[in-house]
């Protein structure tokens, strides 16, 4: 689903890659933790996948396209089939719950009949039914985040990139977040998730792929957060 | 749901930005109205020649004591000059009968005015009235010639104060659509940048450029339009104020004609084209800069 081949990628104001002939091989349904420190690359490998970033030297494929023979123009179609989940969830604060998972699918041009029969569907997944109508500001941490996800996931995507999902949340909020990645991750979903959190790693229990200044240092099936230090 | 949603986030554009974007409309406005009042004084400095240069004929005026061999020679001169197309004679009798009709409403001037006072004169007509120069230096010099009228003179006078009205909304045009452009590129710079989130979240969710621009340049091409419809306005003021009661006034009905309301309807498609094509060319410009995926 997301194949790195060699891939090395040098920021224009800096000397050290942020990525260092990195290969990785993520498959179809698999539930993926990025850890390694700040700076090690984790959020340069989820621009690359987007296409936010072109990679200096390397290949990169994902769903099947090798993204450097992608044309530009081709690129939103790319992004239709990703759903992305940051830290600080990205809401936008003049629309309503409803309206901001709504909004992901009109921009791409989806036929209202279609819109209104997803929202809710979508909202009941990640446990927000009955809030539809509230603004982010109304809304938990927690809650806000369960927002980010339904508005990733409502278009059904192959792939859901999270960065830091659980960065700004206290951990039993951080569980049930967790449990909602899962519950996507079940459905077929590829999850690639960017993370600090030791805790979260070492109890789900997922494949880990470890960041080290651009190098990936380890790969590991059902691996923990990291030695300890 | 597609066009819906366009509107409704260009009209949410609109009104965050609305002092930006009244500015933009008044530049466009005055400058779309600048080109449309140098393209209407062009047009009238044309109709004016055409008016003109279709009666326009050289006048040699003959001496008081001019003889008849002298008149044979003028008139033998003047018809194998290749630019004459044709000569007639006007005698003092005639042209007394025409100063009389001429100024039939000035009875005094009329009745003091004897017919010797009146000069006998060649008129001719040129096959092109522009070559006044080369028939009035052929025949000044001969003998029973007094003057020949310089009738394009006066005329190159009143181009020249037409000339440089056209020039000088032309000058005000270029410079105020500079402004205009500028503006344009600013107000768009600023809807970016106050709806960077919008726009990153559609890049994002994989909005196409068309979703993610579409707005932007809809609400320049909309501020473009409404300018241009302010400019049809000021140069229907224009017309009405400065041709029909300013000239119309100053020259009247009948040494001249003047463009008509069809010459003015005629700039309106041009001038909002030009209005709405700038002004959303503009912002799709800046966009490609401040907005790039």
């Amino acid at each position: 689903m997301i194949r790195f081949q060699g891939v090395t990628k040098l920021y224009p104001t800096s000397a050290r890659p942020a990525l260092d002939d990195a290969s990785v091989d993520i498959e179809k349904g698999e539930f993926v933790f990025l850890v390694g420190q700040s700076g090690s690359g984790k959020s340069t490998f989820l621009r690359l996948v987007l296409k936010e970033e072109k990679p200096t030297r390397g290949q990169i494929w994902v769903a099947g396209k090798e993204l450097s023979r992608l044309s530009h123009w081709k690129v939103p179609a790319l992004r239709r089939q990703i759903g992305t989940v940051f830290q600080d969830f990205r809401l936008l604060p003049n629309k309503t719950v409803k309206e901001n998972v709504a909004f992901a699918l009109e921009v791409i041009g989806k036929p209202r009949h279609t819109v209104a029969k997803v929202v809710p569907e979508v909202l009941d997944l990640v446990g927000l039914a009955g809030k539809e109508d509230r603004m982010p500001d109304e809304l938990s941490g927690g809650e806000q985040q369960r927002v980010a996800i339904a508005r990733a996931f409502v278009n059904r995507p192959m792939i859901l990139l999270a960065d830091e999902p659980t960065g700004n949340l206290d951990p039993s909020t951080s569980v049930g977040i967790m449990r909602l990645l899962d519950r996507i991750n079940r459905t077929g979903t590829t999850v690639v998730m960017a993370t600090h959190d030791s805790h979260i790693v070492d109890s789900m229990r997922r494949r880990v792929i470890e960041l080290d200044q651009g190098h990936v240092t380890r790969d590991q099936s059902r691996g923990v957060y990291g030695y300890a230090r | 749901m597609r066009t819906r949603f366009v509107l409704s986030e260009m009209a949410i554009g609109l009104r965050r930005n609305l002092s930006m974007t009244i500015a933009v409309v008044l530049t466009v406005a005055i400058s779309l109205a600048g080109l449309g009042v140098a393209w209407l004084m062009r047009e009238q400095v044309n109709t004016m020649k055409d008016f003109w240069y279709g009666k326009i004929e050289v006048s040699v005026f003959l001496d008081k004591a001019v003889t008849q061999p002298e008149r044979d020679a003028i008139r033998q001169e003047l018809v194998q000059l290749p630019q004459v197309q044709s000569v007639f004679y006007e005698s003092q009798h005639q042209a007394y009968l025409r100063f009389k009709e001429q100024f039939k409403q000035e009875k005094a001037l009329v009745a003091n005015t004897d017919e010797s006072a009146l000069p006998e004169s060649f008129r001719v007509k040129l096959h092109d009235p522009k070559k006044f120069a080369i028939v009035a230096s052929a025949v000044a010099q001969l003998p029973g010639v007094d003057q020949v009228a310089d009738v394009n003179g006066a005329l190159k006078k009143v181009f020249r104060f037409f000339d440089g009205i056209q020039r000088a909304a032309l000058v005000v045009a270029v410079v105020v659509l500079i402004v205009a452009i500028l503006l344009i590129f600013n107000t768009v710079r600023l809807a970016a940048f106050s709806r960077r989130r919008e726009t990153g979240i559609m890049r994002l969710v994989g909005a196409s450029d068309l979703y993610i621009q579409g707005p932007f340049v809809l609400e320049g091409a909309l501020a473009g339009l409404v300018g241009a419809g302010l400019a049809l306005g000021l140069l229907a003021l224009f017309k009405v104020v400065l041709i029909d009661h300013g000239l119309k006034s100053a020259f009247g009905q009948n040494i001249t004609r003047y463009i008509g309301w069809d010459t003015v309807l005629w700039t309106y498609p041009w001038l909002t084209l030009t209005g709405v094509v700038i002004a959303g060319f503009i912002s799709a410009a800046t966009l490609q800069r401040y907005l790039r995926v």
